[in-house]
């Protein structure tokens, strides 16, 4: 069992739930014990930055002077908490005036930061530490083959954190492959989804968003995986504002990463957080359940 | 007064702004370069002729979804993505109002519900965001945020955050070190 210093992001609690609930479920299982960060606040988020970049940069700083206390790496499942994470930790160790001044204002609630975090993204430790060859000895319910279009997003791959290819990236693929599923050919894995402008500019968000499920459908996929909270709720939650605005009929399940893992892993669909997904998965459930199970009895 | 140039190249990732060959990769790459007043080459072009009030005033920099493909992809090093962001802040502090988007009113309702809870609280956000905008848009977000709220994903009531008030006295110090930015 390795330690880490888990960060869950705003949105693993909130319109995220299947993620934080899906981590935390499959973390033991994987030999990963992750310890919920004391006192965090937001990362600093990618808004926030836009409109006041060094204040942003001192809100992250205040969560990486407690994840530093801590002697563990941070993690975090939030491909948008990552960027920004990983981002603010690069600038305080490039900029030593801005860290001299952040340090000037942490003091004020007795905290230091000295740069020695090592921020990582979950999919990267899962990929790197847990390894899917050791995943694959752990699966319970193999994935029958079930087809899934690995969706990256955009802040998990870039702009560049030497894990994985930002414009052809491959690790999502190989976990899928390493549940017994089927990793899909899909071109658009790494566009963008839209981000938080589903809000301020809901037409341009849709259009994107409707790109990906087209794409997905297009190469036979029963479902979309990702790891960002955003993504997953813009291409779930908002699939029926896809499907009245174009006039389509998309009803692919979008499911978290670590939820799929979870389902090979035999952990229940509650734990994982399934009954908060707005497209029903229960069909690709049935696939993968009603299939003759090979592996259940000798896993 | 520093020049426009020199202003974003003293900001972290406007350093390499005067490599640019004009090669057109990042607004070849932009999934939204064609909802931008002037897409991202032609942005970077206008910064160095000390075209000030015309990029903050236009709405380009405000569409950046930070994908970061135009940062991976220039040749030059460029980081079309942070002098978005940047361009963003000085337009923000400079109070230059910007028409046709909506998404600095969406980004301060956001930043505000972080100041007020630690964390960020989507049903708030959201309500103030439709408060300051439009209010009749948010009937139609209605269904989708019902379904959020029926699957456990839409909290009424904001977290309790323990950091809240550290958060609130270190955003307090840090403007007095530096003053007004």
């Amino acid at each position: 069992m390795k330690n880490y210093s888990y960060f869950p992001g705003c949105s693993s609690e909130a319109t995220a739930k299947g993620l934080g609930l899906s981590v935390q479920a499959i973390a033991k299982t994987l030999d990963m014990e992750l310890i919920e960060l004391e006192n965090w606040t937001c990362c600093g988020s990618t808004p926030y930055g836009s409109l006041s970049e060094r204040e942003a940069i001192l809100v992250a700083a205040r969560n990486l002077a407690l994840a530093e206390k801590t002697g563990l790496d941070m993690v975090t499942p939030c491909s948008s908490c990552f960027v920004t994470l990983y981002g603010a930790n690069l600038r305080l160790k490039q900029h030593p005036q801005l860290m001299g001044e952040v340090n000037e204002a942490l003091a004020i609630i007795n905290l230091e930061y000295h740069g020695e975090v090592r921020v990582r993204h979950l999919i990267e430790v899962v990929f790197n530490e847990v390894t899917p060859e050791v995943i694959t000895s752990k699966v319970k319910r193999s994935l029958n083959g079930l087809k899934v279009a690995p969706y990256y997003g955009c802040q998990m791959v870039r702009p560049d954190y030497g894990f994985d290819d930002p414009e052809f990236p491959q690790s999502l693929d190989i976990l899928v492959n390493s549940l017994g599923g089927e990793a899909v050919p899909y071109p658009l894995k790494n566009r963008c989804c839209g981000g938080s402008l589903i809000i301020s500019e809901e037409g341009l968000a849709l259009g994107l968003i409707r790109k990906l499920l087209e794409n997905a459908v297009e190469n036979g996929a029963q479902c979309i995986i990702t790891p960002c909270p955003l993504c997953q709720t813009n291409l779930d939650a908002y699939q029926s504002r896809v499907n009245s605005k174009f006039k389509a009929h998309y009803n692919l399940p979008v499911l978290f990463t670590s939820q799929l893992i979870g389902i090979a892993l035999g952990i229940d669909p509650i734990s994982l957080g399934l009954n908060t997904n707005i497209v029903s998965p229960s069909k690709m459930l049935d696939y993968i359940y009603k299939v003759k199970q090979g592996v259940e009895s000798g896993a | 007064m520093k020049s426009f140039v020199d202003e974003v190249v003293a900001t972290p990732g406007g350093e390499n702004i005067r490599a640019c060959i004009q090669c057109g990769v990042c607004t070849g790459s932009c999934p939204v370069a064609n909802e931008m007043e002037y897409p991202p080459r032609e942005i970077i072009a206008m910064i160095r002729a000390g075209m000030r009030n015309e990029v903050l005033s236009s709405n380009s920099m405000w569409y950046c979804l930070s994908c970061y493909m135009c940062t991976v992809r220039c040749p030059r090093g460029i980081k079309p993505t942070e002098i978005a962001h940047t361009l963003e802040c000085l337009a923000n502090q400079q109070g230059f109002r910007v028409k046709g988007t909506r998404t600095p009113a969406m980004y301060r309702s956001f930043v505000s519900s972080i100041k007020g809870n630690g964390r960020v609280h989507e049903l708030g956000m959201m309500f103030r965001y439709y408060m300051t905008t439009n209010p009749l848009a948010a009937l139609k977000m209605l269904p989708v945020g019902l379904k959020l709220f029926l699957r456990h994903r839409m909290p009424l009531i904001p977290k309790r955050v323990k950091g809240k008030e550290d958060l609130s006295k270190l955003i307090q110090k840090f403007a007095e070190i530096r003053g007004s930015e």
